[in-house]
């Protein structure tokens, strides 16, 4: 009986695929999201757009208000740590939570080094902007990759713009000859090994959700439109209006995502979906997404 | 044959794979209407409260009810057998209440207690079943009726049919053995073997 393999990482995230994961930051606020047909929920201290807010430095979120969580539901809960603060991954594998999220929403430890996932049992999942930070964070040991978007901003395009880019360079990998991939790697800054990998099968070695500004029914079918293989939800539901119908509706839409007529019918009547933010109004040192590398 | 693989939330797609694989018409099963002409179904692993809520939803419970009452032979792996079974011990929630078992959800704990192991399942064939146990449920209780397949080595009920249905708590769906999906379409077409119980079919033959 084997504990904590590659096998055991990547198959958590394989059984989340076609789901929402949903921010929360109070046990009420996870029974919701579970009610609401949540595969997972992350705990956190505050959403994205409070942290944007608030300013300051962002950290792992207080061991009480993720184990009131852990208590509050059924589902897999995930917790986030500083980029590179593997002190932070070590309490939060401590406390026996599912997933860690090495996350650019909060404030990064490192600015050099992210954590070499690998020496933790449980799994981690990461951002990236496009195929290259993705193939790096695999190679540190992400058992999971989610585009980041734009954390806290209700706004789609960077998401869209990332998954894009990911997109595209496993599709021009696919396009090159085996002679020009040691160059391409190069080029990406990723490993050859794993970038021989995509360019044989056409697909990330590990499942990739969508993160980062998706606010509504739409937003997520358009990302799983685009090849995200679930989504996650931060701010967009618990600063609209109306939560719980929101999330449903959101839960709906990623399963139904080819379906317009669905898609129709489930985007009535939400309420008001959170406030967006205009992603060149934000001063460059605020934007969350460049953060890692 | 056509075996249709529901399709809410979960490891779907894995499931479709190997279906084809093996020859067999896989469509992935979101609305009720799509449940017609169905040989059989699998109920993929995932959450179940999240597959539960979507088939509230688009209302697939009655319709999938009604099927395995009219002899439908349903699989669930791991989400799919907590959906399948009569109760869920230590959890409030509906079910299809199809089997007559009991079962509990994350009955090893959370992520960190997942684990990969080597299952004896006599009756998918000698050599042992690579089974990949995520966050798994166990089956607490089982009537007479139904038919333990597989155990932990300290007697845990991991795997159980009762006539056309089938459960595990694991995800044959992970791995590049086929036989649980071969024991799986004996059922859904018992004419395609002598011996329904014992003999695993291959891709070749379900093709012919």
């Amino acid at each position: 009986m084997e504990k904590g393999t590659w096998k055991v990482k990547t198959g958590l995230a394989q059984t989340l695929k076609g789901g929402v994961i949903m921010d929360v930051v109070s046990p009420e606020q996870a029974r919701i999201a579970e009610e609401a047909g949540a595969c997972a929920v992350m705990a956190l201290e505050r959403v994205p757009a409070d942290i944007r807010a608030g300013g300051g430095v962002a950290r792992m979120a207080d061991p009480t208000i993720i184990t009131a969580i852990m208590a509050a539901v059924s589902i897999p809960v995930m917790a986030k740590c500083r980029i590179g603060h593997f002190a932070e991954a070590q309490v939060l594998e401590a406390l026996g939570i599912d997933f860690i999220d090495e996350s650019e929403v909060l404030t990064p430890a490192d600015e050099s080094h992210h954590i070499w996932k690998h020496n933790f049992k449980i799994p981690f999942v990461c951002g990236c902007r496009d195929l290259g930070e993705a193939l790096r964070r695999i190679a540190e040991g992400a058992a999971m990759i989610r585009t980041k978007g734009e954390a806290g901003t209700g706004n789609i395009v960077e998401a869209v713009r990332h998954m894009r880019a990911v997109r595209d360079g496993i599709g021009r990998l696919q396009a090159l000859r085996e002679e020009q991939l040691v160059a391409e790697a190069k080029a990406l800054g990723a490993p050859l090994e794993l970038v021989m990998e995509v360019h044989k099968t056409g697909k990330l070695p590990v499942v990739n959700f969508a993160a980062g500004g998706v606010a509504t029914p739409a937003d997520a079918a358009l990302m799983m439109q685009l090849g995200a293989e679930g989504v996650f939800v931060g701010s967009g539901i618990f600063k609209s209006s109306d939560p719980a119908t929101r999330a449903q509706a959101i839960v709906k839409a990623t399963t139904h995502y080819q379906d317009p007529a669905i898609l129709a019918e489930v985007s009535k009547g939400l309420g008001t979906a959170m406030p967006g933010l205009d992603i060149k109004a934000i001063p460059q040192q605020e934007l969350l997404s460049p953060r890692g590398w | 044959m056509r075996v249709g693989v529901l399709a809410l939330q979960g490891t779907f797609i894995e499931h479709i794979g190997i279906l084809r694989q093996l020859g067999v018409e896989a469509p992935p099963i979101r609305l009720s209407h799509e449940l017609d002409t169905l040989d059989g179904l699998i109920i993929p692993g995932g959450e179940s409260t999240t597959m539960l809520r979507l088939m509230e939803s688009f209302e697939l419970i009655q319709p999938i009810k009604e099927m395995a009452r009219d002899g439908l032979p349903i699989w669930g792996t791991c989400a799919g057998m907590v959906l399948l079974a009569k109760s869920v011990s230590n959890y409030e929630m509906e079910t299809l209440g199809l089997m007559d078992t009991k079962v509990r959800r994350n009955a090893f704990g959370s992520q960190i207690d997942s684990f990969e192991t080597d299952l004896e399942i006599p009756l998918v064939g000698e050599e042992p079943f690579h089974a990949v146990f995520i966050r798994a449920p166990i089956i607490e209780e089982a009537k007479p009726g139904v038919k333990i397949l597989s155990c932990l080595p300290d007697g845990t009920i991991v795997a159980i049919r009762q006539n056309r249905l089938l459960a595990c708590a694991f995800h044959p769906e992970f791995t590049d053995d086929l036989r649980f999906h071969s024991y799986f379409l004996n059922i859904v077409s018992p004419k395609l073997s002598h011996n329904p119980e014992d003999r695993i079919l291959r891709g070749s033959q379900l093709e012919s």
